[in-house]
């Protein structure tokens, strides 16, 4: 009896220490942001805030060109996630559908694209769009965070595709539906989940993506909010209070969307990913 | 994604590889009637080029957006660029001599040399450590589950400067609330201890960082790898009067050996090209000791502006990365040609 108690003790009081280490440094970092600057720099840290302010918020939200480069943010990353999303659709249903030549090849490239180390591929990024002379344009930023999640895209997206029945299409154009009003019409409803999963995921790397635009957009109000936010603890120095509430702003869209999203996005992107 | 995540960039991340098991997907549509008999063969209409056209927007894509960078640093690579001939648009080509210059120079062996050490370190406390959290995941009841995952979803979802930002404080000289705990332990020699003033302390809050941030994605994927295992081969087991290891040993692990692999793959990836937490937290201070190869092309290419010599390191880095993941990709392939 007192053993099948521990034994049913132990995982969840494990998972209970698991969890506040895991939430601890986001709960530190809203804390942080809502406490008057003498809690901050307390000897002793106020664990809870009782004290709250928005003072610090709003220190941040009226930094140099905040929305501007929120809007930057969001149109760079909107559109890639958009294109891609498009883009990946119409070769993931080929690829998941169609059996034709070099089709083993296109798959291989996609896997490999995948891997592509754009970290250290920035010189020649810099070189190409300086040539283009689109540097401190968010025309290349949008094109090359495109390309960063559309092999993603494209090899999940596939998993979905292949899942639905191909019954439904054929049943679908017996009843006189062209192939394209099937897939309007039948497929993409069930491909949902499958989207909002790419959508999540690839919306996460092109609003986290860092150095690109660091590289390519020096000025200050054709940045994005990663390097703002970089930038924002050299400008504020030790202001603590401050720099915690522009990492919550900047983190505040992404937490509200994978919570939102969670069920659906995670299931979705494990099914995925092992449906490849 | 990233995966990220993520990621996550962090973000960023389908599994090249992560496949193989059958997972029913997660929206079951349950209708599978199909109404009429009088099939077309799937592949029929828009006849044989419709695939081609299909993919071509993608593969065009492909092509410019990352073959054309790929080429166009191979060629940087041989040539003379610095800020002169930057401004002054000349090619001039040098051979191979920014090779030579940079694999007879110490510092880049010291940096490679490093970054495998570092890249080692954090995959495999991170395949680990998500491992335990995967299975712990699954043998909790359904309430403390939901609460796990959402600590270790909060943590995956955290964008990666955000996440550099808060350790920063978490690990800050004054006032950060680290120091604070380890004093309050009784280390009290920590009270003032400044984190970012050595190469090992900066690399452990760094390493802390990543494997804070990349245990959501391997304990979740594995999460759901344990639930595709069939019940009965652990009613198997037991009868067969396995115990708890025997039954991990022999029904577990098989089946998650697959993720296993596809995840430490993935996770190599994306530690060794890791770049903002580094970059971010520190600079790749002190005195460069922290610098891995991605910030030390960056640092040397468009940082000292010695911008063929840092194609030629990010050629190079490339290449590691590729030797790294060799067998991995060696086996995915092959796999990939049975299955097709």
């Amino acid at each position: 009896m007192k053993r099948s108690l521990m034994a049913r003790l132990w995982p969840n009081a494990t998972a209970l220490v698991l969890f506040v280490v895991f939430t601890f440094p986001v709960y530190w970092m809203f804390a942080t942001a809502l406490k008057p600057t003498g809690d901050i720099i307390a000897d002793t840290p106020v664990f809870v805030p009782t004290d709250i302010t928005f003072d610090h918020f709003q220190k941040a939200l009226e930094a140099d060109h905040f929305w501007t480069l929120v809007g930057n943010s969001l149109t760079v990353t909107v559109l890639a996630v958009v294109f891609s999303l498009v883009i990946g659709l119409l070769a993931s249903f080929a690829l998941a559908r169609m059996r034709f030549k070099g089709r083993r090849g296109f798959l291989l490239t996609f896997m490999i694209a995948q891997m592509a180390p754009w970290e250290v591929m920035v010189i020649a990024i810099y070189m190409i769009v300086r040539d283009a002379d689109l540097l401190n344009s968010l025309i290349p930023l949008t094109a090359f965070y495109m390309i960063m999640v559309l092999p993603f895209t494209i090899l999940t997206l596939r998993g979905y595709v292949a899942a639905v029945p191909k019954e439904l299409e054929e049943s679908a154009m017996v009843d006189g539906c062209t192939r394209r009003q099937a897939f309007v019409k039948v497929i993409f409803p069930l491909l949902a989940p499958g989207l909002m999963a790419t959508s999540l995921f690839g919306f996460i790397t092109a609003w986290n993506e860092f150095p690109l635009v660091l590289i390519l957009n020096k000025d200050a109000e054709k940045q994005t909010l990663p390097l703002w936010l970089s930038s924002f603890e050299t400008t504020f120095g030790d202001d603590w209070g401050a720099t915690m509430a522009a990492a919550s702003l900047f983190a505040i869209p992404i937490l509200v969307l994978f919570v939102y999203l969670q069920r659906k996005a995670v299931s979705g992107l494990t099914s995925g990913a092992v449906k490849g | 994604m990233s995966v990220q995540t993520d990621r996550t960039d962090t973000g960023t991340a389908a599994a090249p590889g992560v496949r193989k098991t059958d997972v029913p997907p997660p929206d079951d549509t349950g209708i599978r009637k199909g109404k009429g008999k009088g099939e077309r063969p799937a592949g029929g209409r828009g006849g044989a080029s419709a695939p081609y056209v299909l993919l071509l927007p993608a593969l065009l894509a492909t092509v410019i957006l990352l073959g054309w960078p790929l080429i166009k640093n191979g060629m940087l690579s041989f040539q003379n660029l610095n800020p002169r001939q930057l401004i002054l648009h000349l090619t001039e080509w040098r051979g191979f001599d920014n090779y030579t210059d940079v694999l007879s120079s110490e510092d880049f062996w010291k940096v490679v040399q490093r970054t495998v050490v570092f890249t080692a370190v954090n995959v495999v406390l991170t395949m680990v450590l998500g491992t335990l959290v995967g299975l712990l995941l699954a043998r909790l009841g359904k309430r403390m589950r939901l609460v796990l995952l959402l600590g270790v979803v909060l943590a995956w979802a955290m964008p990666v400067i955000a996440a550099t930002t808060v350790y920063q404080w978490l690990f800050a000289q004054r006032f950060g609330v680290v120091n604070w705990l380890l004093a309050k332990a009784g280390w009290t020699s920590m009270a003032d201890y400044n984190w970012f003033g050595t190469q090992l302390s900066t690399f452990s809050v760094i390493t802390l960082l990543i494997v804070w941030q990349s245990i959501p994605f391997v304990a979740i994927n594995l999460y759901a790898a344990t639930t595709t295992i069939p019940k009965e081969l652990y009613e198997a087991a037991s009868i067969d009067g396995a115990g708890t290891w025997k039954s991990f040993t022999s029904v577990t692990f098989p089946f998650i050996r697959p993720f296993l692999w596809a995840t430490t793959f993935l996770e190599v990836i994306w530690i060794f090209k890791a770049f903002p937490q580094i970059f971010a937290m520190n600079k790749g201070g002190p005195d460069r000791l922290t610098e891995t190869l991605p910030i030390y092309a960056f640092v040397e290419g468009p940082g000292n502006q010695h911008y063929g010599m840092g194609a030629a390191i990010s050629f190079l880095t490339i290449l590691i990365l590729l030797a790294l993941t060799a067998y991995y990709l060696r086996t995915v392939l092959k796999q990939e040609e049975d299955e097709l």
